[in-house]
């Protein structure tokens, strides 16, 4: 056959080099001091808050901003990572052929997994009064005149097996638990990669397949699960079925933006010649379409409760529409998650070619934090949050570290998985 | 009109073979009419260098009229031809129209979608199909010569060229029209 045979160099290796470091370092930096600053600022300004707070029941102190905000990016760079792996595993689980190059670049978001464990559980028992109304034992003491009947009947949630109000086992467990198992199911996934890398064959393609399954079962419940945790429970009195699904597709456009965005970034360095704008085509496909998906959820969760009115739902809305401070954000959210990567990547082209993807994958990433700002803060700042200094300071250590991590990790093993048994199929990818 | 048009017909089993031989033949400077398979090919259009098609900007047209249509519609019942309070909203409530704004755009883009490509590509139910081959059907790839195209080279030239590109067979068609 006159095919052309392709020799493309199969054994490359990232070169986290120092001027790439540098870079990322620096931004660190930046966020470094933009975060004191915003400490600073806070802990000497903050007085014309006060007021009003106490008003409210208790005073508001500098640091419960400091506690939202690491734990909104927790959650959203937990969920890029996890996200990473998941779309690896639906690769094998759907034996795609097509993106065989970059599945490394996808699993290697995964190496944040085991940081952002720390984070989490550190996080929460640090600042669990603060972040957490649930967490105070005078809900659920039927003899304090705070007693709180609806929070008492969902206390089993968070406490069981102990007594309400006490320890929240169950929590702390579920948190332990989901992080362990995609921390065990990403190193399992590791350890093949790396056996196939040094022994080949297709025994470690079904292998990597079995456990993709296996893992993707316990994520789709995991996934839901820890939204419900680490996000609506915030929100104690609130609940929406939904939730799960939402946050979910938040963190899938988030993460796929970031597998794009590395994607293209790699091959401006000159490495993943065998990646072309196929291959990048298909990438833009997903961020298009799942950025349509989660407008889909937001706004079925939006209308449902708007139409429904019952005041127990609406609460959730018209504490963030209503707000001078959540208010705009709101409308920003859904312009910059929705509207502009739908019009953006709306034709061919825009998908094909890296500087439109590279706009509006940056954009993503900045407005499903703006999403995940809208979910933490107003149940857990109220009208004492807002995007301040503190806001972009830790959003930008978060971010550098990141990727820091990832790219520090993707500098130890093979870019390409080159015994991956369809990567020739994927050099002939053509849409 | 009263015409005979002309074909050389290049009969081809394998796609690898046909794909390569639809850039041999065009190098060569023979005008290829259409090539005839019985299952798509991908990266025979690119091969053919055919030009995109304009089928999504007619698709996005009919969508933003799909949307102009489903928001004047409801507005105007609504707000001026028939306000009715539902569910203590108010009469023009943005939000409630948005389902049905999606499904009229949806709607729309995809009949109008459907509309264009039939007139843009002569599918109307009384059309006169032409058959080159009827194995094109089957298991054999058609590759389509009209000689009025080709003035400039010879009928014996062009067949040397489709038997040198891998024909298993080369025929001769004519319609009358």
């Amino acid at each position: 056959m006159a095919h052309d045979v392709q020799n493309y160099n199969l054994d490359q290796k990232f070169d986290f080099s120092a001027s790439i470091k540098k870079s990322v370092l620096t931004v660190l930096g930046i966020g470094a001091a933009i975060l004191v600053l915003g400490i600073i600022l806070a802990m000497t300004g903050g007085g014309h808050h006060e007021e009003g707070a106490e008003a409210a029941g208790h005073a508001f102190h500098w640091y419960e901003r400091l506690f939202a905000n690491l734990w909104i990016n927790n959650v959203y760079f937990t969920g890029i990572a996890i996200i990473g792996v998941f779309f690896f595993a639906i690769q094998y689980a759907a034996q795609a052929g097509w993106s065989a190059p970059i599945t490394r670049i996808m699993l290697s978001l995964g190496n944040w997994l085991p940081i952002a464990g720390i984070l989490m559980i550190v996080t929460f028992f640090v600042a669990n009064h603060d972040l957490f109304h649930w967490t105070h034992s005078y809900l659920f003491d039927k003899a304090s005149p705070e007693y709180d009947s609806i929070i008492d009947g969902k206390g089993a949630f968070f406490y069981w097996p102990m007594e309400k109000g006490t320890f929240p086992v169950f929590y702390i467990a579920r948190m332990v638990i989901f992080f362990g198992f995609w921390v065990f199911f990403f190193n399992k996934f590791k350890q093949i990669a790396a056996n196939e890398d040094q022994l080949g064959g297709n025994t470690h393609w079904f292998k990597m397949r079995s456990w993709s399954a296996y893992f993707l079962v316990f994520f789709a419940v995991s996934s839901s699960i820890s939204a419900w945790d680490w996000v609506m429970s915030i929100d104690t009195h609130w609940f929406s079925t939904l939730f799960g699904w939402y946050v979910f597709a938040s963190w899938f456009v988030a993460g796929l933006s970031t597998i794009t965005l590395l994607t293209i970034f790699l091959k401006g360095k000159g490495y993943l010649e065998m990646v072309n704008e196929n291959h990048i085509h298909d990438m833009g496909k997903f961020v298009f379409g799942f950025s349509i998906f989660w407008t889909y959820l937001w706004f079925s969760q939006f209308l449902l409760i708007y139409y429904a009115n019952i005041p127990e739902e609406t609460v959730y809305f018209v504490e963030r529409l209503s707000s001078d401070i959540y208010g705009g954000f709101i409308f920003v959210n859904i312009i910059m998650n929705f509207v502009l990567p739908f019009l953006v990547l709306m034709t061919r082209d825009a998908k094909r070619h890296g500087i439109f993807l590279k706009v509006v994958c940056s954009l993503l990433i900045v407005g499903h934090w703006v999403d995940f700002f809208l979910m933490v803060q107003p149940g857990t700042l109220g009208h004492n949050g807002g995007i301040g200094l503190m806001e972009v300071g830790m959003l930008l250590v978060y971010g550098a570290s990141f990727a820091f991590v990832v790219l520090s990790s993707l500098a130890k093993g093979n870019l390409v998985p080159k015994n991956h048994p369809m990567m020739e199929e994927s050099y002939h990818h053509h849409i | 009109m009263e015409r005979d048009t002309h074909f050389i017909l290049g009969v081809y089993e394998d796609e690898d073979v046909l794909l390569h031989a639809v850039e041999e033949v065009r190098s060569s400077g023979v005008k290829i009419h259409e090539v005839y398979t019985p299952y798509p090919i991908h990266g025979l259009e690119h091969v053919l260098g055919y030009k995109r098609s304009r089928l999504p900007i007619a698709a996005f047209l009919f969508g933003m009229l799909g949307t102009t249509l489903a928001l004047t519609m409801q507005f105007y019942m609504m707000r001026f031809d028939w306000p009715m309070i539902i569910g203590g909203k108010d009469f023009a409530a943005f939000p409630d129209f948005i389902p049905v704004t999606f499904e009229l755009t949806v709607l729309l883009a995809a009949f109008g979608m459907v509309g264009v490509f039939m007139i843009s590509s002569n599918l109307k139910p009384w059309a006169q199909p032409r058959i080159f081959d009827v194995r094109s059907t089957d298991d054999k790839h058609i590759m389509a010569i009209d000689i009025a195209n080709n003035s400039a080279l010879e009928v014996d030239k062009i067949k040397e060229i489709l038997k040198s590109s891998g024909a298993t067979e080369v025929n001769n068609k004519s319609f009358e029209e």
